[in-house]
């Protein structure tokens, strides 16, 4: 058909390449949800790292906002099949939030204002892998999607990338989170499509 | 001496309750103790799994998880479940 030019043919091949494995593409941000959407404040918000030695740094939202502001742009893979291209942030790295922090941890968890848990390597949320993030496309991050803010981790299955952010913290060994410690994959790379826990 | 016995000997008393359907069970939640039926939770399917909350704290009582080929069921936040044993 000669509505198919060459360059659009080039393109949704490229496209295809950034699908995982039992992934279907979707332009809408479908919500999920484990709970009640909880309503917070940018008054009463507030976000910690807590190292593995104990130590505490603490930002409110005024200070978070006077931080280094990065816009990544990431493709994102939910574990119930959808992915969605090119999507963009507006956030504080990671590795912002850790520059003054004396770890060694080779854990983190992260937690939630509604007491949701989720586990990853520490090696995963350095090196520009993963914000705190509060604009989605311009906008500030609606409360449905985890606002005021919420973790972003692209590169993992986006249980990973919880909703109503308010901590991480650094361990030396792994500490399951809510969804690990129910079946689902402990690590959870779209790519290898690390759904679920294997073995028996 | 060896103190105790493998999990084997729970199949005589647990097949008692594990046939009938569970949303007639008693749970109790283990954050406030509400007590009430499973079918009386609040549950989320939306989510990666499905989450039943207690209707009166919102704590995660049970959390399902399926697979192609697994179920995982957690009751963690649960401090039990109580069934009618059938027939009695």
């Amino acid at each position: 058909m000669s509505g198919l030019t060459p360059g659009f043919r080039g393109h949704r091949r490229i496209e295809s390449d950034r699908v995982p494995p039992g992934q279907y593409l979707t332009e809408d941000f479908p919500v999920l949800s484990a709970g009640p959407t909880p309503s917070i404040g940018t008054d009463d918000w507030t976000f910690t790292v807590v190292a593995e030695t104990g130590e505490r740094h603490v930002w409110d939202w005024r200070q978070f906002a006077a931080l280094p502001q990065e816009t990544p742009t990431a493709d994102i893979h939910c574990v119930t099949r959808w992915s969605k291209l090119d999507t963009t942030w507006k956030g504080v790295s990671i590795d912002t939030l850790l520059a003054e922090v004396d770890t060694t941890a080779d854990f983190a968890v992260v937690h939630t204002f509604d007491g949701y848990t989720t586990n990853m390597p520490f090696a995963d949320i350095t090196d520009g892998q993963a914000w705190v993030v509060t604009e989605y496309e311009g906008e500030p991050l609606a409360a449905e999607h985890g606002g005021p803010a919420r973790f972003l981790l692209p590169h993992l299955y986006f249980w990973k990338s919880a909703k109503w952010v308010s901590a991480i913290t650094l361990h030396d060994e792994d500490n399951p989170g809510f969804w690990e410690r129910a079946g689902y994959h402990d690590y959870g790379d779209p790519w290898l499509e690390q759904r679920y826990q294997s073995g028996w | 001496m060896n103190d105790h016995i493998d999990g084997n000997m729970l199949a005589g008393a647990l097949w008692q309750v594990f046939r009938p359907d569970i949303t007639a069970a008693q749970a109790r939640c283990a954050g406030c103790g509400m007590v009430g039926p499973v079918a009386g939770l609040t549950v989320y399917a939306d989510a990666p799994g499905t989450v039943a909350r207690c209707v009166r704290c919102e704590q995660v009582n049970l959390q399902l998880v399926q697979s192609p080929t697994d179920l995982w069921l957690s009751t963690t936040g649960l401090s039990f479940l109580r069934f009618r044993i059938p027939g009695q």
